[in-house]
């Protein structure tokens, strides 16, 4: 239901689409069916002359059965739907499986901040790389990112890895994400975040082993001069 | 006062219908204590509120089809002034449309005359509660006209943005809105008390609570999910405001205070508040499907029931509108499974409305219309709410366009198509004149076909990835292609065309005031006990209050002439 529009590129993308299609499965059927029972009914019982309505409480079992009956379906539903989502919420959201590399997020009114680890592979290191709007990433590596805000509540979201997280001052929110193809995509800020919200882009640069490590060469030693976070709008 | 129904008439409307002397215009249509003139105060500012709150999503949808464009009768539309349209099109149409005329004026207008006593048991704390609305009403318009302008992060208001003129740059809109807001919910505390305790205590001779028409049950329940709710969220707007005004950090990080702690308390009254406007939706729906179909509601009692069960489940789904929000991650298998239990017993209230059908001899009127679209357009809203209630996939959906379109799904039924369902159902009764049919069937489809041609399109933009509340797509190459952008256009041509043809409801419904046909006491040949007061009621309501010998559903009933059987006529 989503890949027609937005590519799914994380190794968790497809198993939220597969509980997006669960849903719609199931709810679809139930959703079908009550509009049938309305639409249906709107026929075949609509007045007709010399014809009296019919005298039907509910309140008795048999009757009661039209309707409890589907309601414990539903609850099977329910249940099956809570079943199938937890481990996807829990792989995503819980898990957090050993770093391959670490990126961190600065959100602030209204930029994007990104510090990539550089070659050591170690955050708050003179090799760190610090970009704005542009996030790099490298194809099949798993990253941890951390979360930061310098003023209000921001919202990190990739929509071609299915990832979103808000962001909240104060605390420094990790999460992971590994990229299973390349290209260039839209990151949002999905919690508004005063007037400028809808003038805050990010892009993410999801590039192979080659191409990322020329990336990495080619700013290591701009950044090693410059490795200090920009203070910018907070104070 | 309760206890003395006949001396309560005497000493809460002393002189005013003893014929000693004619009122001014002031002291009658402002001043009254009359539930019905009060249940006209709210239904007419909730109207007025209505058509700002409508005014606002056209300059908004305007500027999201053609970006940069002087809107006709705005302008140009700056970034401050997008966030502040929709952030309060959002507050109004939720806390000062659906509020008020759902809960205040059909609670109003309805509950003394389906209960057959002659006004509320506080009739000058009824007053006293319009007076505080149509002062919070006051104190939210202002703040579009003070220095900053008005407040615009979001109607959830979520701190540090609104907690800080520096983030929100709105110094006196952010304390105005916290302000209105709060008013407002004092006003409907009153009013809440004032319905559980009539319905309560000043029920009419013979009265059973079973006997009690759904629609009454439902705003006593709602009444009760409120005011149980918003204890909370007003002793957080109160820490708001003394973070905006006084400096105080309750908000703030950087004082050992927690964003995430307004949330908690927001939403704990905020999804409750669903069903505050949900139920009595609901109960309009009853109402009006069983007159039309001339059928007993189905499983009065198992609806009742499931409806007081729901009430109570509705206080523990609140988180899922935190899932990503930094809470704690295993909280959200939780709220998972509290928020799909809530799915049954609204279904369930909803497959009985569907099953009254079942056998009936259905009268398709403009109110019976209004009522089969609400279930009909409620159950697309109801379904897509699984997708968000279920953690893994509200990963995507959160904060999309996917999530409005849902809600919109769920409050549009609510707001606009129950209320005109309830409007054209009882205006013979508040008016004593029939609406025009023809124009009143023209209006609801030029209202329902377009409803669904603005949100359908963006149930697919939610789908596509379409972040909210962005002021222009035109920054995010992914969400700026073509084909996206038709659907954008789209939307909003279909909103002018729905706007447009609200002319025609307010045509007929000015017009019908003076000039529609005389309606006769009981003109859909129903059973509740308002049918058998004059149209329009006299102060006081009847001459001589009813008695009840039977339920309010009892319709077709075998071996009787008549398919109707009103509540007050001996056996």
């Amino acid at each position: 239901m989503i890949e027609p529009y937005v590519a799914a590129l994380s190794t968790y993308a497809k198993d939220i689409d597969d509980v997006i299609m669960l849903i719609t499965l199931l709810v679809g059927f139930w959703f079908l069916l009550a509009q049938g029972a309305l639409l249906g009914f709107c026929w075949v019982y609509r007045k007709r002359d010399g014809q009296k309505a019919q005298y039907i409480t509910g309140e008795e079992k048999s009757q009661m059965r039209w309707v409890s009956i589907p309601l414990v379906l539903i609850v099977c539903c329910d249940i099956y739907i809570a079943l199938a989502d937890g481990p996807v919420w829990a792989k995503v959201k819980e898990d957090l499986p050993p770093a391959e590399r670490k990126v961190r997020v600065i959100a602030q009114q209204w930029a994007w901040t990104f510090v990539d680890a550089g070659p050591d592979g170690q955050l708050d290191t003179a090799d760190d790389i610090t970009t704005m709007t542009d996030l790099h990433v490298e194809v099949g590596k798993l990253y941890h990112f951390e979360l930061q805000s310098l003023d209000v509540i921001h919202g990190f979201s990739v929509p071609v890895f299915r990832l979103k997280q808000d962001i909240i001052p104060g605390r420094t929110i990790i999460g992971w994400f590994e990229a299973t193809g390349t290209g260039t995509y839209d990151i949002q800020c999905t919690e508004i975040c005063g007037i400028g919200h809808g003038l805050m882009p990010g892009r993410i640069i999801i590039e192979t082993a080659e191409q990322h490590a020329s990336w990495l060469a080619e700013h290591s030693e701009l950044s090693v001069a410059s490795n200090t976070l920009p203070q910018a709008a907070q104070e | 006062m309760a206890e003395s129904i006949p001396a309560t008439h005497e000493e809460s409307h002393g002189d005013s219908h003893g014929g000693h002397h004619e009122e001014s215009w002031v002291i009658k249509y402002l001043w009254s204590t009359d539930h019905k003139i009060i249940a006209m105060q709210y239904l007419f500012t909730g109207m007025f509120m209505a058509l700002i709150g409508g005014f606002f999503a056209y300059t908004f949808r305007m500027q999201l089809a053609f970006p940069g464009e002087s809107i006709p009768g705005w302008g140009m539309l700056t970034p401050p002034d997008y966030n502040a349209l929709v952030t309060n099109h959002g507050t109004i149409m939720i806390f000062w449309v659906a509020m008020p005329v759902l809960i205040a004026a059909f609670g109003n207008f309805l509950i003394p005359l389906m209960i057959g006593c002659d006004d509320m048991v506080f009739p000058k704390l009824n007053r006293l509660s319009f007076q505080i609305f149509f002062l919070s009403t006051v104190v939210l318009l202002a703040s579009f006209l003070v220095p900053g302008g008005a407040f615009g992060g979001a109607w959830t208001a979520y701190p540090p943005l609104s907690a800080q003129s520096a983030y929100s740059l709105t110094p006196w809109g952010a304390p105005l809105w916290v302000l209105a807001v709060a008013l407002e919910f004092v006003a409907f505390l009153m009013g809440g008390i004032n319905f559980v305790t009539t319905t309560m205590n000043s029920r009419a001779p013979g009265m059973k609570m079973h006997d009690i028409p759904m629609i009454i049950w439902m705003i006593v329940i709602a009444s009760i999910i409120f005011m149980l709710s918003v204890g909370p969220l007003v002793a957080g707007a109160v820490m708001l405001l003394f973070d905006q005004l006084l400096g105080t950090g309750f908000y703030d990080p950087a004082r050992g205070g927690d964003p995430v702690l307004w949330q908690h308390l927001f939403w704990f009254f905020g999804h409750p508040e669903v069903y505050v406007v949900l139920l009595p939706a609901m109960g309009i729906v009853v109402e009006i499907i069983t007159t039309f179909s001339r059928k007993k509601f189905f499983a009065y009692k198992a609806t009742l029931y499931t409806t007081f069960a729901a009430g109570i489940i509705s206080f523990t789904v609140w988180a899922h509108h935190q899932f990503i929000a930094g809470i704690d991650p295993r909280m959200a298998h939780i709220f998972t499974v509290t928020t799909l239990l809530i799915s049954v017993p609204i279904a369930l209230i909803t497959f009985c409305s569907i099953a009254t059908l079942y056998g009936g001899s259905i009268r398709f009127t403009t109110p019976m219309l209004w009522a089969l679209a609400f279930i009909f357009e409620f159950l697309l809203g109801g379904v897509t709410g699984i997708y968000l209630g279920a953690a893994g996939s509200d990963i995507y959906f959160h904060d999309s366009y996917f999530v409005l379109a849902h809600f919109h799904y769920t409050f549009f039924p609510i707001g606009i198509i129950a209320t005109f369902a309830a409007v054209t159902y009882w205006f013979p009764k508040m008016f004593g004149r029939h609406l025009n049919e023809t124009l009143g069937k023209i209006h609801f489809w030029g209202t329902v076909i377009p409803f669904n041609v603005i949100f359908i399109p963006l149930f697919v933009l939610g789908l596509a990835g379409q972040h909210r509340r962005i002021y222009a797509y035109t920054l995010f190459p992914d969400l700026a292609k073509a084909e996206f952008q038709d659907l954008r256009v789209l939307a909003t041509v279909a909103l002018l065309v729905l706007l447009v043809f609200q002319v025609v409801f307010l045509y007929n419904f000015f017009v019908s005031c003076f000039k529609g046909r005389k309606a006769e006491d009981n003109p859909f040949e129903a059973n509740s006990l308002e049918w058998t007061a004059a149209s329009p009621p006299p102060h006081g309501n009847w001459p001589e209050l009813p008695t009840v010998y039977r339920g309010p559903y009892e319709y077709s009933v075998p071996g009787r002439e008549k398919d109707y059987w009103p509540q007050n006529e001996p056996s």
